[in-house]
């Protein structure tokens, strides 16, 4: 049965185009995915992406764990720091991508994708042969995630935290909306800025009233997952299920900034042994010379027409006007300014690979 | 929504213009709200014969990409070059600015498979 969030309801009397996402019937849209997308790029806009999975882990062997089922160093961590990560699994690929959040020394929150959770779930509890204590709180907590440069001061009023000097994945717990408890993340999916903000489910609906009466002098609007998609791929994020999976390998995925081989950990001496000698593909992002959008699935092509990979994610950006891209090629065809072909329908669209991100911050 | 009486629709969402031997076609209010924003209108078939059903061209939007069929056999003698560098009046405007294509109709006996607007509302469910 399909999932609803505890925002659904005003989700449909806003008159969003719905349709069913990792199991939750999900706003795709509200006024179009061009002008969500610009709201978030120039003001603030908000997502409800309640959908995100949230595990509590906790006790003595807390981090040992993490440590053990996750690729960054979490021992990096402090309280109050967030850290991106992956969960390599032992066949070379990705069980899932995820956030860690240090609560305190023995007490962490994982965020995992929605499409996940079961699967995350079962994995760390099967290496969880401490008995560390875990709780999923993904069916409880609802999570908005409200983003854009003007997303602080949309925010000030509903808070004592001072919002515009909490740094990149940093957080908070504190009152929000007269709400005890409310963890603020300076964190998102968008590379607008702003927060994610974590509260159980019954404050859904006053939290997201609240918000929208802050913002609205700030032209705050609510933004559909069409334009999640669209901000997130703009900036070169990876969408578990396109661009990473349970066969890509973190590698070869560009995840050598965030595996760390200080420790040990799933799967650590293949993917060291990739590291020093290199891995056969790599995800790249291209942008369209000739006129045309890349599409998951389409074919990546050399100048002959041989076929070096497959798009992962592609779109109009609306940001640039123009089609951009990722996927996996050869690495001989990885370097930045590579031509590629992209095969849309029966042409070779022209391509050329490009550093990530596509959109720069101004 | 608005799907004027005078038109003639299809169950691939396009609409029809008969005017005397010739048909003005396009996509339906309905099509371009479930497409959303429409970035590229791709027709490269100008001067083609093609039979009823076959693809004339493509609509892209950010998020999908459709194909567009031809509602009745015919040539295409003209292409919307407005929407080269306008695409969205496709979905400002679908019946009238947004229109894609002229065709000169070639069996006028296809006419008669076209829906009327109340029975593509009905299809649509609305």
């Amino acid at each position: 049965m399909i999932k609803n969030t505890s925002l659904t309801p005003i989700h449909i009397q806003l008159n969003a185009k719905m349709a069913p996402f990792a199991g939750y019937n999900m706003p795709i849209s509200y006024q179009g995915i061009n002008a969500e997308h610009e709201t978030v790029r120039q003001a603030v806009g908000v997502f409800d992406v309640s959908h995100m999975g949230e595990f509590i882990i906790k006790g003595p062997g807390a981090l040992d764990l993490i440590q053990r089922v996750t690729s960054n160093d979490a021992s990096l961590l402090t309280d109050g720091k967030i850290q991106y990560s992956c969960f390599p699994n032992e066949q070379g690929g990705i069980i899932d991508d995820l956030l860690v959040y240090r609560l305190t020394a023995d007490s962490y929150m994982l965020v995992v994708n929605a499409s996940n959770i079961e699967k995350d779930w079962n994995w760390i509890s099967l290496q969880n042969n401490q008995g560390v204590e875990m709780h999923n709180i993904s069916e409880k907590t609802s999570l908005l995630a409200i983003q854009g440069p003007k997303a602080a001061e949309a925010l000030q009023s509903l808070t004592d935290i001072n919002l515009k000097d909490m740094a990149y994945y940093t957080f908070k717990k504190g009152k929000f909306c007269g709400i005890d408890n409310v963890l603020i993340s300076a964190t998102g999916y968008t590379g607008a800025g702003g927060f994610e903000v974590y509260f159980e489910n019954e404050h859904a609906i006053s939290i997201w009233n609240a918000v929208f009466e802050s913002g609205a002098s700030f032209g705050i609007k609510p933004i559909g997952l069409g334009a999640r998609d669209t901000l997130r791929l703009e900036m070169g994020f990876c969408l578990y299920g396109n661009d990473i999976n349970d066969t890509t390998s973190p590698i070869a995925a560009g995840f050598g900034w965030i595996t760390k081989f200080t420790k040990e950990f799933t799967n650590h001496k293949s993917l060291l042994a990739q590291k020093e000698n290199g891995v056969p593909q790599k995800l790249v992002g291209f942008e369209m010379i000739d006129k045309g959008i890349p599409r998951h699935d389409y074919e990546i092509c050399d100048a002959s027409g041989n076929i070096i990979g497959k798009v992962t994610s592609g779109t109009q950006s609306p940001s640039l006007q123009k089609g951009i891209g990722m996927g996996y090629v050869s690495t001989s065809f990885s370097k930045s300014g590579t031509e590629l072909f992209i095969k849309v329908r029966d042409r070779f669209l022209k391509a050329q690979v490009v550093k990530l991100p596509f959109y720069k911050n101004s | 929504m608005n799907f004027p009486e005078t038109l003639k629709y299809t169950k691939d969402h396009e609409w029809v213009k008969i005017e005397g031997d010739q048909a003005l076609i396009g996509i339906t209010e309905f099509a371009q709200g479930e497409l959303g924003d429409i970035v590229y209108v791709d027709i490269s078939t100008e001067g083609e014969t093609l039979e009823k059903d076959a693809v004339f061209g493509t609509v892209e939007a950010v998020k999908t990409v459709s194909d567009l069929f031809l509602p009745l056999s015919g040539k295409i003698i003209e292409v919307n070059k407005e929407l080269d560098s306008n695409p969205e009046l496709v979905n400002s405007d679908p019946y009238v600015k947004g229109w894609m294509i002229k065709t000169s109709i070639q069996n006028k006996s296809e006419i008669d498979t076209l829906l009327t607007a109340a029975q593509y509302k009905e299809l649509i469910g609305h």
